[in-house]
């Protein structure tokens, strides 16, 4: 079997959009709405997550044949908590300003759907590579919503981008002003619904009759 | 509107339209008059009462276009798009919807508010007569949290352009409704907080106040309250349980909490006059399609937004008015009214048809 066999490739690309954790399977939805109000810790979040799936997924299945069956949650959830603690480090390390805005999040990605259903659906029962491509896909899935979601709220919120000015000041000077409610975490509801909803609309397999 | 009883929805929706008249009428008035009073106390006397209802009548007339443009446009389009026909629902909700802003709110914001309430509360609910809460009121919701300063404070109550010629050009003129007042400062300082303003029980209830639009004028208010009960749209007993909630819950706070909450101790007849709490209870929980239909249900679903009305203005600093959140909280809770209602009901005749056998 090829590295990028479309079995394998299926496995990276299907969590992108058709299986998006977030618009699809409606997994991860809380951290979603806590961490969107800025761009830049989505796009932090997005990404300690899609290392922390890709990893996990490919730890626990190297070792899915060993684990057994009645204690396989424990397993995975020290397994995912070695690595939230280890990126959790990385992160008040090297950004540390971020980690403080992400605050309690990156610590709750133990608890994250997508995670412990990557873990339980495909990495219990594929390959390592393959869990591997199915990790990066799940959390780019995922990061792609987040960073989404973060851009309309910045925009709209603040009139800004990774905190430089976008809304420029004639604008202001004209009356306009910043949506206070996109600060809030509603704000976040209604534009991952209208994804969902725009979602629907173009992929006839999510209609339902 | 009204997709449970067979009575025309076209004939209900302009009576309430009707109804609504005399307060939107005596707002344009009082636009006028706020303007006058800006100005000091010679433009009070210089102005007659028809070019000041003729300013109010200008400011008014694009918040007025600007919301039905909007929401037509949205609800003609969706008609279109899904092949059905167009409903008139958005006939109550055009008018209503600049009513219950303050006069200083920008029309792009109206045009925004309207057109997110148009399709969050109602189209992607079903649309016309599916929608769980009041639209016009999601409309000022979304104001009050997306824009605060625009819906608040103590400077956009009072208009301070000059249209065509009308009004005064004022300068840096702020003052705050009587309820915000109340919540910051203590009951007496009502008077005289503003300029040249001084608040008499007969100015609460004749309305000459700066507010919201349409919700100054208890008299007018009553007026289009009488129509609408004397026909029969509005509920009675909604209406009636809407007051009763409100001087129960306001008594209650009077006894119980201490001094230094000042809304506390507003007294119970100052509560219901002032702010929108006339103006919810007449027009906006009587609404047939999101107040609760059972009739036990009415009491419950009306007394519950007049003491939640009370309950936010006394216990929350930061919302001095109450009427809006308690008016939409109880819309969600209506359908569970129902419920409960109708689940008694039917465990009751059960029992009756057991014990006869």
């Amino acid at each position: 079997m090829g590295l990028f066999s479309k079995k394998n490739t299926e496995a990276f690309k299907t969590p992108l959009l058709k299986e998006n954790p977030v618009t699809v399977q409606v997994l991860g939805i809380c951290s979603a709405l806590a961490v969107t109000n800025k761009l830049e810790p989505a796009i932090v979040m997005g990404l300690s997550v899609t290392v922390i799936i890709a990893m996990a997924n490919v730890i626990i299945s190297l070792i899915r044949n060993t684990i057994p069956n009645r204690i396989r949650i424990i397993v995975q959830l020290v397994v995912v908590a070695a690595l939230v603690t280890l990126v959790s480090e990385i992160l008040k390390a090297f950004v540390y300003d971020v980690s403080v805005q992400l605050s309690v999040y990156i610590g709750l990605i133990i608890t994250n759907c997508i995670l412990m259903g990557r873990l339980e659906a495909f990495a219990m029962q594929n390959k390592p590579w393959p869990s591997f491509l199915d990790g990066i896909g799940s959390g780019l899935g995922y990061a792609m919503i987040l960073i989404v979601v973060a851009i309309f709220r910045e925009l709209l919120g603040s009139g800004t981008l990774l905190g430089m000015q976008v809304v420029p000041d004639f604008l202001y000077a004209a009356g306009y002003k910043n949506n206070g409610l996109m600060l809030m975490a509603p704000a976040a509801f209604f534009i991952i619904a209208c994804i969902i909803w725009f979602q629907r609309s173009k992929d006839k397999n999510l209609q339902e009759k | 509107m009204n997709i449970h009883d067979a009575i025309d929805s076209k004939r209900i929706m302009s009576l309430v339209v009707i109804a609504l008249m005399p307060a939107l009428l005596f707002g344009m008035y009082n636009i006028g008059l706020q303007n006058a009073i800006a100005a000091g106390p010679a433009a009070v006397e210089s102005t007659g009462w028809f070019s000041m209802f003729l300013y109010g009548l200008l400011v008014m007339l694009p918040k007025i276009a600007v919301s039905y443009i909007v929401g037509l446009g949205i609800e003609f389009t969706v008609a279109q798009w899904k092949k059905e026909e167009i409903h008139e629902g958005f006939l109550v909700s055009g008018i209503l919807i600049p009513m219950i802003v303050p006069v200083g709110c920008p029309l792009w914001i109206i045009a925004i508010a309207t057109a997110f309430a148009v399709i969050f509360a109602k189209e992607v609910f079903g649309g016309t007569g599916m929608n769980i809460v009041n639209v016009a009121l999601i409309a000022r919701a979304f104001i009050f949290f997306a824009y605060p300063s625009v819906i608040s404070g103590e400077s956009v109550w009072v208009s301070t352009e000059s249209v065509l010629g009308l009004g005064n050009e004022i300068d840096g003129y702020t003052c705050a409704t009587a309820l915000s007042q109340l919540s910051g400062a203590g009951v007496d300082s009502v008077v005289g907080a503003c300029p040249a303003y001084e608040l008499t029980t007969a100015d609460m209830l004749i309305g000459t106040m700066p507010g919201s639009i349409g919700e100054t004028s208890v008299i007018a208010i009553a007026l289009g309250g009488l129509l609408l009960l004397f026909t029969g749209v509005a509920s009675w007993k909604i209406m009636v349980s809407v007051f009763v909630g409100g001087i129960a819950m306001s008594l209650f706070f009077d006894a119980t909490l201490p001094e230094s909450n000042n809304m506390a101790h507003v007294p119970f007849w100052q509560h219901l006059i002032l702010g929108g709490f006339c103006f919810g209870a007449v027009f906006m929980a009587t609404d047939p399609v999101t107040s609760a239909r059972t009739e036990k249900g009415k009491y419950i679903y009306g007394f519950g937004i007049g003491a939640m009305a009370i309950l936010i203005r006394v216990l929350n600093p930061g919302y001095p008015e109450g009427m809006m959140l308690a008016i939409l909280l109880m819309n969600v809770v209506a359908p569970f009214i129902d419920y409960c209602v109708v689940q008694r009901n039917v465990k009751a005749r059960a029992k009756r048809v057991t014990k006869k056998n």
